[in-house]
């Protein structure tokens, strides 16, 4: 085939090494077209991603000074339930009782308070297990034999620091992102924006 | 394609001429489903199932095309929109309840469709491809029930696509991202309902588009059988019509008379309560169970409660969920006996029926709520479950005794031994004509 192309050259194609101008032009403009398939695919996928006005609202400011101690509201943090509770000296000391070889999940109080405001547990409201929303930030709700959050769905019981205790969920309350603006306002989530 | 003996298509009217000429489509459809393609004539009803399942697709697209055009994918009128079809719309809820049952049949028509492929062997060779394109198909169906169960809005809606999507979120490190990407935002909201009504009008369509794969892939070699025993001439066979284009007519108005008494006297039986109530993100369902052909993967998802290997239980449950399905792509190699038909297989057609069983049992635990003693039961049905495909079924083909299978389709059914009328009488050599 070789040479018989050779012979005919009919095009001033310079053959060296077996290998044509032709060949050469054709792994190019297949890369070229591949590289630009892939350019085209980008927006396709990265549309399904959240968009701007969603990701807007993935930061929200939360007022704390209404909280009385031992209170706690729940409100609502990228479409989802968002526990503050203002805890008590008396939660404080019985979270900080538990040794963390007790613990599921190995956390103490202070890992998932800030620093200088260890009153302050702020977690999400979503059980861990499922997806259920817990009760014990509502007046009057169940708050489970250790005093924190009671999953109503499949019986998980969290403790006066959210974390798991007893029943199936395999975690504690997912601590969000946050960070205090003042002594008495917190930013929730940021990251994103 | 198809054998040798088929009637050959041959258009009288001048017209019919003119057109074979120029597309030979009503050729096309002659050869696929008409008198052109020669079928074994010993099949029994349950071959119906291929042709039903095509007629419940059929009456998804048409009540679905209609629904869309009253429905809004948008949260904040998603939920009163529905009930406006349910309500307002002239014969607006015949067509929901068709489409909302119109799903249940299909997929009981569909799980019989698979479990005859399971039972008489269709899987194996030369069907592979056959068995692998049709589990392409119960994948898409899946996605598509799944997406239009969310289009309601209603609170079964919402937390079954929170559950669902969930899922994903247990892939190690890109898992939350993942979910992200796939709700287009922290939860399930606008972004969401969306693209699943997209996908959802998308995913049937393309369903048709591997059905027509999956009949393409069957004719090469042909319709396996109730004998498993292959075609040798043109006595084992009959012209598909009129001989089962009979046979599924009148199967399809079987199908019809169940759909209508589902339809008209318990649409809702097979739904849920909750997903009369608007979806609420702050409020979640005492009980969240998807629709009742999902409940056999729901309950293998939820039998994992530990850690193994420091897996997580959550990844395992998921891993397994999936692999349930992966696992039947492999199933042509898994089963290597040589005979197809369980009816000359008699341990296999014990361990089939156990593993029936065993799928209604994980059925019924995937229904029931996630504690004892469901949870135990579905862990040992689960275990069973890929004990079946992964240990059983290869064991067998080792080491079952099968009984002599007859030297054609036409001597099975001289001798009442062809299965045709569902009977799995076996009888060792066809009582051999007298002298």
């Amino acid at each position: 085939m070789a040479t018989g192309e050779q012979a005919a050259a009919p095009h001033g194609e310079i053959i060296e090494d077996g290998v044509r101008r032709r060949d050469f032009i054709n792994v190019a403009a297949v890369s070229v077209a591949g590289v630009g398939a892939a350019a085209a695919l980008y927006p396709l996928i990265n549309q399904m991603n959240p968009s701007a006005d969603v990701l807007a609202l993935a930061s929200i400011d939360v007022d704390l000074s209404a909280i009385q101690e031992g209170q706690a509201i729940k409100t609502i943090f990228r479409k989802q339930p968002l526990f503050v509770r203002h805890l008590t000296a008396k939660e404080i000391a019985a979270a900080d009782a538990v040794p963390l070889s007790e613990l599921r999940d190995p956390q103490s109080l202070a890992d998932r308070t800030k620093e200088g405001h260890k009153q302050w547990l702020i977690t999400m409201g979503v059980c861990t297990h499922l997806g259920c929303v817990p009760l014990g930030a509502g007046e009057g709700e169940s708050r489970g034999e250790f005093g924190g959050y009671f999953c109503p769905c499949h019986g998980s019981a969290y403790d006066t620091a959210a974390r798991i205790r007893k029943g199936p969920a395999p975690t504690n309350l997912e601590v969000p992102e946050y960070e205090f603006r003042s002594d008495t306002v917190v930013t929730v989530g940021g990251g994103k924006a | 394609m198809s054998f040798p003996w088929a009637n050959h298509y041959e258009p009288k009217h001048p017209l019919m001429k003119w057109v074979d000429e120029r597309l030979p489509l009503p050729r096309l459809v002659y050869n696929a489903v008409g008198a052109g393609y020669p079928v074994p004539r010993n099949l029994n009803y349950f071959w119906n199932f291929g042709i039903l399942s095509g007629l419940a697709l059929v009456v998804q697209i048409v009540t679905g095309i209609v629904l869309a055009m009253h429905y809004a994918a948008n949260g904040a009128i998603a939920f009163d929109s529905v009930e406006h079809i349910m309500r307002d719309v002239n014969q607006g809820w015949l067509l929901r309840y068709a489409h909302a049952n119109g799903a249940s049949m299909f997929f009981i028509v569909v799980y019989l469709h698979i479990f005859r492929g399971l039972y008489y062997g269709s899987y194996k060779a030369p069907r592979e491809m056959v068995w692998l394109l049709g589990l392409v198909i119960f994948l898409l169906m899946m996605a598509t029930a799944f997406m239009g169960y969310v289009l309601p809005w209603g609170q079964m809606s919402f937390w079954g696509a929170k559950v669902i999507t969930g899922l994903f979120s247990a892939i190690p490190l890109v898992g939350p991202a993942i979910q992200e990407w796939l709700l287009g935002g922290f939860a399930p909201d606008d972004a969401a309902l969306n693209r699943f009504f997209s996908l959802h009008y998308l995913l049937p369509f393309v369903i048709a588009g591997v059905i027509i794969l999956h009949i393409w892939a069957l004719h090469i070699p042909g319709s396996s059988n109730p004998t498993g025993v292959e075609v040798k001439g043109p006595q084992d066979t009959v012209p598909f019509h009129p001989y089962y284009t009979a046979k599924d007519g009148f199967g399809a108005g079987v199908f019809l008379i169940i759909f209508a008494i589902l339809l008209f006297f318990a649409p809702n039986y097979l739904g849920h309560a909750d997903n009369y109530i608007p979806a609420n993100p702050l409020s979640t369902p005492a009980h969240i169970v998807p629709e009742w052909y999902f409940w056999p993967f729901y309950a293998i998802l939820r039998a994992f409660t530990v850690d193994i290997f420091g897996i997580p239980a959550k990844l395992l449950g998921v891993i397994a969920m999936f692999g349930s399905i992966i696992l039947l792509f492999f199933l042509p190699w898994l089963d290597n006996s040589p005979v197809r038909s369980g009816n000359y297989r008699p341990m296999f057609k014990m361990f089939f029926v156990l593993l029936c069983v065993d799928v209604v049992i994980l059925g019924y635990c995937g229904g029931s709520p996630a504690e004892e003693p469901y949870v135990m039961i579905s862990q040992i049905a689960s275990a069973y479950y890929f004990a079946h495909f992964l240990i059983i079924l290869p064991l067998l083909a080792k080491l079952e005794t099968t009984l002599p299978l007859p030297n054609s389709i036409t001597e099975a059914v001289l001798s009442g031994q062809s299965g045709a009328t569902l009977s799995t009488n076996t009888n060792t050599a066809p009582s051999a004509p007298a002298h």
